[in-house]
């Protein structure tokens, strides 16, 4: 099922056809109405005449976050202040957060594209869409509650938290689809199999499950599927751009499609800045094509990850973005060589052997630098056997020199003795001083 | 004969060692033989106890990465020198690849502990 079929199947020539039109108009617009634009494009003596399709976006200025800091609150907004409806702001770790500005367009068009991936899911005016992402400020809450009046289902807006509580209006009213983070729905799916009055299979109506604003791994949606027993869908979408729908999954689960038409992507290479041939990953950047409050001009997302152009099975021709492999920022510079450490967790993961923990530390020695990877043992696949274990650091230290480019100095470590930290991992110690 | 020898895996250091003799001697399993091979930057002890079932459960329950795997166990009555070099000719005449090996000399004569890839083979050679 489609939302809008004419423009989720359209031809690629027709896309672009599309897309440049509305980025010519979005380049002109931008430059018309805000300063920031207007400077940083005289400084890179590029006009908006000079963009005649989606092919000369190369030639346009990128921003990034801190554009948005420094030009908080009002410095990037396009559209006059009286044709604003609606503010979000992003959770800023440090300072200022981060604040997007919305006219009445701006919304049809974010809710727009969550309806497109509520109905991808196989969502209808039939269900009733329990949302459980929190409201307010976040983009989560009202971005999925709007999408889901958009399809015509009945909405449950029972926000973040009081896990009780939304256990009981799930059961008794009978919700078929939820939308929150996944971290969230693995906690309600192990309260679910706590609660003594609670059979899932009898008493939880839940067929779909919309999770998105934080990465997740094929495994949890495995056991998500299987604890709540519904499908899993991956939700995308980010407050500078938009909010969660600037794609979804469809049926087929395999690749995340970006609504195109509204959101050009392009992957970048996070260093050189040029663009990479298709398929290969990079740094995951974003142009609005239709927006009028805060629009953004090849924005750069941090995110890395790859665009998939082959058709999907589900007929629609919009492009299909992969998992989020790391963040750009996190890219280390060892003997000249870019390492980011999404890479060596995806080496480690390709043996069984080991856990999945690792640690990487970075130094320099004798004007030299040094790269060590600590990994864990997998306790239940060591078989006692000093020969196999050197068999197996080799093969580890050389499957890193053909995937990274440089040889690591391996190190295999007791389960458990790679120092965890709370919340979001630590991987990496870059001890070199510059 | 053949018996049954644990192995464990330890991060180099001698603090981990005395953990695993820690737990041994509160659970009150008695360890007969040990050897410690050592990598780089990892150490392998090897040990034969008096209760291996209950050795492999507490070690596991201290997060101890451990196997146990079949060695031959061979008891020199006659400690005459010479005598380890005949095993020897005789495991490597047959081919057979030793992972470890190691001896030690109790009131009763030497016994020597054999890891190889053929147990069974291994085994039958040597109780000629
Ligand atoms: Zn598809």
């Amino acid at each position: 099922m489609y939302y809008n079929e004419e423009i989720e199947t359209m031809s690629r020539e027709e896309l672009h056809r599309l897309q440049s039109e509305r980025l010519v108009r979005i380049v002109k617009y931008t430059y018309d109405n805000v300063e920031f634009y207007r400077k940083r494009m005289d400084e890179h003596h590029v006009a908006p005449s000079d963009i005649k399709s989606v092919d000369d976006i190369s030639k346009l200025p990128f921003m990034t976050k801190q554009d948005l800091r420094d030009y908080y609150p009002y410095g990037t907004f396009a559209a006059p202040a009286e044709s604003i409806v609606r503010f979000h702001a992003s959770s800023g770790t440090t300072g200022k957060p981060i604040v997007a500005g919305y006219t009445q367009n701006d919304l049809d068009c974010w809710s727009e594209g969550v309806a497109r991936c509520l109905t991808a899911y196989g969502l209808s005016h039939k269900d009733i869409i329990q949302v459980s992402y929190g409201y307010g400020l976040f983009t989560g809450g009202l971005g999925a509650h709007d999408g889901a009046h958009r399809i015509g289902a009945a909405t449950l807006p029972t926000s973040s938290g009081n896990t009780s509580k939304q256990i009981m209006l799930m059961k008794d009213l009978g919700s078929t689809a939820l939308c929150c983070t996944p971290s969230y729905a693995l906690f309600l799916a192990e309260s679910l199999e706590n609660d003594p009055d609670t059979d899932i299979s009898r008493d939880i109506k839940l067929k779909v499950g919309v999770f998105g604003a934080e990465p997740w791994t094929e495994n949890m949606r495995k056991e998500l599927e299987s604890k709540l027993r519904i499908k899993a869908y991956d939700i995308y979408g980010l407050t500078e751009v938009s909010g969660p729908g600037v794609g979804g999954e469809c049926e087929c689960q395999d690749g995340t499609h970006l609504w195109e038409d509204m959101f050009y992507p392009e992957i970048i290479d996070p260093v050189s800045l040029q663009p990479v041939p298709h398929g290969n990953r990079g740094e995951l950047v974003f142009t609005t094509l239709l927006k009028e409050g805060m629009p953004v001009i090849r924005y750069r997302t941090r995110d890395l990850t790859y665009l998939d152009y082959s058709r999907c099975k589900c007929g629609r021709t919009m492009v299909r973005m992969g998992k989020i492999l790391g963040r750009s920022d996190d890219m280390l510079i060892v003997r000249g060589v870019n390492v980011f450490p999404s890479t060596v967790e995806s080496v480690i993961m390709e043996f069984p052997e080991f856990n999945g923990q690792y640690f990487i530390t970075v130094d320099r020695v004798n004007s030299t630098d040094t790269f060590d990877v600590d990994v864990e043992l997998r306790p239940e696949l060591y078989n006692g056997n000093m020969s196999g274990i050197l068999k197996l650091k080799d093969a580890l230290t050389w499957r890193m020199v053909s995937v990274l480019g440089i040889k690591p100095a391996v190190h295999i470590a007791e389960p458990g003795s790679i120092e965890r930290s709370m919340g979001k991992a630590k991987h990496v110690m870059d001890k070199r001083k510059f | 004969m053949i018996i049954e020898q644990l192995s464990i895996f330890l991060n180099n250091s001698i603090g981990r060692l005395s953990e695993v003799t820690g737990v041994l001697g509160t659970e009150g399993i008695n360890m007969k033989a040990f050897t410690l091979s050592e990598s780089s930057d990892f150490g392998l002890l090897r040990i034969i106890t008096d209760d291996n079932e209950k050795a492999v459960t507490v070690l596991k329950r201290h997060g101890f990465a451990i196997s146990s795997s079949k060695v031959v166990f061979i008891d020199l009555q006659d400690d005459t020198p010479g005598s380890l070099s005949i095993i020897m000719k005789r495991i490597s005449d047959l081919g057979i690849s030793v992972e470890s090996m190691y001896a030690f000399s109790t009131a009763d004569g030497a016994k020597v502990v054999i890891q190889a890839d053929d147990i069974e083979r291994c085994n039958k050679i040597l109780m000629k």
